[in-house]
């Protein structure tokens, strides 16, 4: 069990830091849906389901294409990917303070005394998600759902912008 | 695929699985659970590999006689051969990568597109005991690796470094990502109906027969039929079929993404295809037409893949009917199509299941209320959405060069 | 380590990559997609508690991970049309140039 848990990690980590640390902004972002495809390999390996399809079918099959598109959008030239180059003093700094912060949880992680016996899988269908979702969190599921429509208008109107004034203004 | 040793159904129906036991039955615990799984995995591969050659043979003996000519018939008898020419040509043919091309994206995009259409059929049950995997979550695990196909279509279209083949592969991403939401939405009033996600919970839910004639199958009702008939529009779209091919459309930008593909990779690319066309049709024939289900009892004899592969082939001849029969779509009529008719329409078909599912006490003459209601809300909006949507039929006027 | 432990360090590095991913670069997409990093990092946590932590109702940690995907979803649709806005204002994403908006 700890070896496939140690694959996943090294898998979604090391793709994670490779695509954050990359030249090439296109390689990240398929980069990155490797690392999302390896924390859905991790829910399922936990048991869920549910949430291991949903967040494959969110992640990489709309949120990778919205960035996508976004990055299409947003570039000058055919070939203007590469990232300017990073400020070493900037990355260092970056580097040691996310050093810092994961030193930090790991050893509140490993000094709080935290059951250690194994418990067995919560048994969770989705019949009873359902049910479950149209109880205590039915408000907030309600408000979500408002939450991403808003978002949806909101994200076209910003993205369309206004029409230009003169025929000589960029768009 | 499940225990189906102790059960009593004939002969026929349990001799795949009594044939698989047969040939692991002998290895111990793990190795026999991966032994049963490669060889679910060889015969979908096996099965599905063949249904695909034959398949683009009767598609083009098909087109051919819709339209008035016999179709490849020099190759074997009947051009039964052609498949096996056609893959031998696309073999030896030579493999262009463009200078410029990501050469890593290159390759890689036909095999995860190829790898995500295969990973579609883990979860179709072709059979009684013929399920490869039971999930709890099963269509949203279908959903989601056919949404991975999205990924792969940029990916050859950007990588091939060329204007022409990354816009078109934006046009097709447009299609793909517009038609995903009425294929999702059609399909949540069967989950409504059936309260379950899982493939095999929903065959089981259409099983039986009213009156003993008319059997229990969603596309029976009438938020079934609609919801049917929005799947199949949205299946078409989804894999890139016609009339809405403008993807890989010859005489729109050459071949689209595929443009700077050649050889084995480009036969990669409709195996992907075709790949996908069959995976949604075994979905369609198991959420809607009753999955491996006989349509009346005295014919349940016959065992239950025959009747899947029965409903699997009538769905894709009506594929191709299609493709020889409606002309194209332009993009912004595609993309309108989604948006602006289909997705309302399967918006107002899940009122419409709820309310089914909510009269189900109903009785007597009720019923033909209850029908006539569901079908008003099935019709009206279609009929309204259309007729404001088209653009009317106006004086024709006549230009001259 | 119990395999709690581990989930949680495995989530603890994630979220470390990503925060230093976000305070690194300065292409505002990068800035965005680590942030999302450590919004499944946080997801991964949930669901970690959910598999080995003590047992409350069945199912919250799997609810929890919904609304956190979906949230996230919102969330980076929203950023993305924002920096194609900026894009249309500066003609490039870089956040530093950015900072020109505080006037």
């Amino acid at each position: 069990m700890n070896s496939v848990l140690a694959l996943i990690a090294l898998a979604t980590i090391g793709t994670a830091v490779t695509a954050l640390a990359g030249r090439n902004l296109l390689h990240s972002v398929l980069l990155f849906a490797v690392s999302w495809a390896g924390i859905a390999a991790f829910f399922l390996w936990s048991g869920a389901e549910f949430a291991a399809f949903a967040q494959a079918l969110v992640y990489i099959g709309a949120i990778s294409m919205a960035v996508l598109f976004a990055i299409l959008l947003t570039r000058h030239s055919r070939d203007d990917f590469a990232p300017e180059p990073a400020l070493a003093g900037r990355a260092f700094a970056a580097v040691l303070t996310g050093t810092a912060v994961a030193g930090v949880l790991i050893w509140a992680v490993a000094s709080s005394p935290l059951a250690a016996a194994p418990s067995p899988v919560p048994a969770v269908t989705v019949r009873s998600l359902g049910w479950q979702l149209m109880g205590p969190p039915a408000a907030a599921l309600l408000a979500t759902g408002v939450l991403l429509t808003v978002a949806l208008i909101g994200a076209v109107v910003i993205a369309a912008g206004e029409r230009p004034s003169k025929p000589g203004d960029p768009p | 695929m499940s225990q189906a040793a102790t059960t009593n159904a004939s002969f026929l129906e349990r001799a795949p699985v009594l044939l698989r036991d047969w040939l692991t039955g002998s290895l111990p615990g793990p190795a026999r659970w991966l032994a049963n799984a490669l060889i679910a995995i060889v015969a979908i591969l096996a099965v599905f590999g063949l249904l695909f050659a034959f398949l683009t043979l009767a598609e083009r003996k098909i087109l051919g006689r819709v339209q008035n000519r016999p179709g490849p018939n020099r190759t074997g008898w009947f051009g039964l051969l052609q498949p096996f020419a056609d893959g031998i040509k696309m073999l030896t043919k030579e493999d262009i990568v463009p200078r410029s091309a990501d050469p890593f994206l290159h390759f890689l995009a036909p095999v995860a597109l190829l790898g995500f259409s295969i990973l579609t059929f883990a979860v179709i049950p072709y059979g009684r005991y013929l399920a490869p995997v039971e999930l709890n979550a099963a269509v949203l695990y279908f959903f989601a690796a056919g949404s991975g196909a999205e990924l792969a279509v940029f990916m050859a279209g950007w990588a091939s470094h060329n204007k022409y083949s990354l816009l078109a592969a934006m046009r097709a991403l447009a299609q793909l990502i517009s038609y995903e939401l009425p294929l999702l939405l059609s399909f949540v009033p069967v989950a409504l109906a059936t309260g379950t996600l899982s493939t095999t919970g929903i065959v089981a839910a259409q099983a039986g027969w009213r009156w003993n004639l008319i059997p229990h199958w969603f596309v029976f009702t009438p938020w079934g039929a609609a919801a049917f008939a929005i799947f199949m529009v949205s299946a078409l779209a989804e894999s890139n079929r016609s009339p809405f091919d403008l993807p890989e459309a010859e005489s729109e930008l050459i071949a689209g993404h595929l443009t700077e593909y050649s050889g084995f990779k480009y036969a990669l690319f409709f195996m992907a295809e075709y790949f996908g066309i069959c995976a949604l049709s075994g979905m369609a024939v198991t959420l809607f037409l009753g999955g491996w289900q006989a349509p009346l009892p005295a014919l349940s004899f016959i065992p239950s893949y025959v009747w899947f592969a029965a409903k699997l082939l009538a769905l894709l001849l009506g594929f191709i009917w299609i493709r020889a029969t409606l002309p194209r779509l332009r993009i912004d009529q595609l993309t309108r199509l989604a948006w602006k008719f289909l997705v309302p329409l399967a918006l107002v078909n899940l009122g419409t299941a709820a309310f089914w599912s909510l009269t189900l006490g109903w009785a007597g003459p009720l019923q033909l209320v209850r029908w006539a209601l569901a079908l008003g809300l099935v019709a009206v909006p279609a009929l309204l959405l259309g007729r404001g949507l088209s653009a009317g039929i106006g004086p024709r006027t006549y230009r001259y060069a | 380590m119990s395999p709690l432990q581990l989930c949680l360090a495995f989530s603890s590095v994630l979220f470390a990559v990503g925060l230093a991913g976000a305070l690194a670069r300065s292409n505002a997409i990068l800035v965005l997609l680590g942030i999302e990093l450590m919004l499944n990092a946080a997801n991964l946590n949930f669901i970690a508690f959910w598999r080995y932590g003590p047992a409350t109702s069945p199912s919250t940690g799997v609810i929890f991970v919904l609304f956190s995907i979906a949230v996230a979803a919102a969330e980076a649709a929203v950023g993305l049309a924002l920096i194609i806005a900026i894009y249309r204002h500066q003609r490039s994403i870089r956040l530093p140039e950015a900072a020109r908006l505080k006037g």
